[in-house]
């Protein structure tokens, strides 16, 4: 089952950038998902292109993760890592979040937080970064690789905005 | 600031009314059922973001939409939405095999429904 309607990007503030999705599948295999590196790298892959070589995760408050994405295309690697600062286990993680080659100042800090409903694991990740400054730089960054700005998606966008929560 | 400006229901939603062409104060505020001083607030939020600027009719002083801030929010949301989109569906295939296992591993497994 997709539940379309039920994933949503939006920005609740200028730090923050948040992200929910429902998923048809007990709390216990999401966790699993999110927090197994077997399991992360089959679907945490980077844009498409890239896979994902290594994933390391020691899953405890003070341990660290890390994850290393390459492109098969032209050999480019990409990598992050950061702290556990939470881990509720099924429940809540928090940790810090920061690139090899960060194009935005300072470590942003990560939030999942998994609530299940009948079966229905219901995931929001909120990242949270240090500054506006570094929000907009990551912000910047992301139109300069995007391409280039269509006027003509106005419509839709405001549709989508009309629509999200609140 | 674009962002904390989208971050209101009502600002969007006078967005989405200002998308179809300029429209005055009074106009807008009568959809929302709020005072004019109210709207006029969320207006200044708008324009100081850079999102909306006040039409040529003087009199009226109608607010119009400026797109290229908000196409530039919409580029970058879209790209993060993209990349997540793709993930998620991949971590669907995954949770629904690992269901499956799961099911294989606990058999007899309990009828359910």
């Amino acid at each position: 089952m997709f539940f379309p309607d039920s994933f949503k990007v939006w920005t609740p503030s200028d730090c923050e950038i948040q992200v929910t999705r429902n998923f048809d599948a007990p709390r216990r295999l999401v966790f699993d998902a999110f927090t197994k590196p077997q399991l992360v790298r089959r679907w945490l892959l980077g844009p498409p292109g890239w896979s994902m070589p290594l994933c390391e995760i020691d899953l405890r408050v003070g341990g660290t993760y890390r994850y290393v994405w390459h492109s098969e295309q032209d050999g480019a690697q990409m990598a992050m890592g950061g702290l556990f600062r939470e881990v509720v286990p099924l429940e809540r993680i928090v940790a810090t979040e920061k690139f090899d080659d960060a194009w935005y100042p300072g470590e942003a800090l990560d939030t999942t937080v998994f609530e299940e409903i009948r079966d229905i694991t219901r995931t929001t990740i909120t990242i949270l970064y240090e500054s506006k400054e570094a929000r907009d730089t990551a912000r910047r960054s992301g139109m300069e690789h995007g391409m280039a700005a269509g006027y003509d998606r106005l419509e839709n966008l405001l549709q989508t905005l009309a629509g999200e929560p609140t | 600031m674009t962002f904390a400006a989208l971050a209101n229901p009502t600002r969007r939603a006078i967005l989405a009314r200002l998308a179809s062409g300029e429209v005055s104060v009074n106009e807008l505020a009568e959809p929302f059922s709020m005072s004019q001083p109210a709207v006029s607030r969320h207006l200044k939020v708008l324009e100081h973001a850079g999102l909306i600027s006040s039409g040529s009719d003087a009199q009226r002083r109608p607010r119009k939409l400026e797109a290229r801030p908000l196409a530039e929010a919409n580029e970058w949301l879209e790209r993060y939405r993209e990349y997540w989109e793709a993930s998620f569906a991949r971590l669907d295939g995954l949770l629904s095999e690992l269901k499956v296992a799961e099911t294989k591993r606990k058999r007899p497994a309990p009828r359910k429904r």
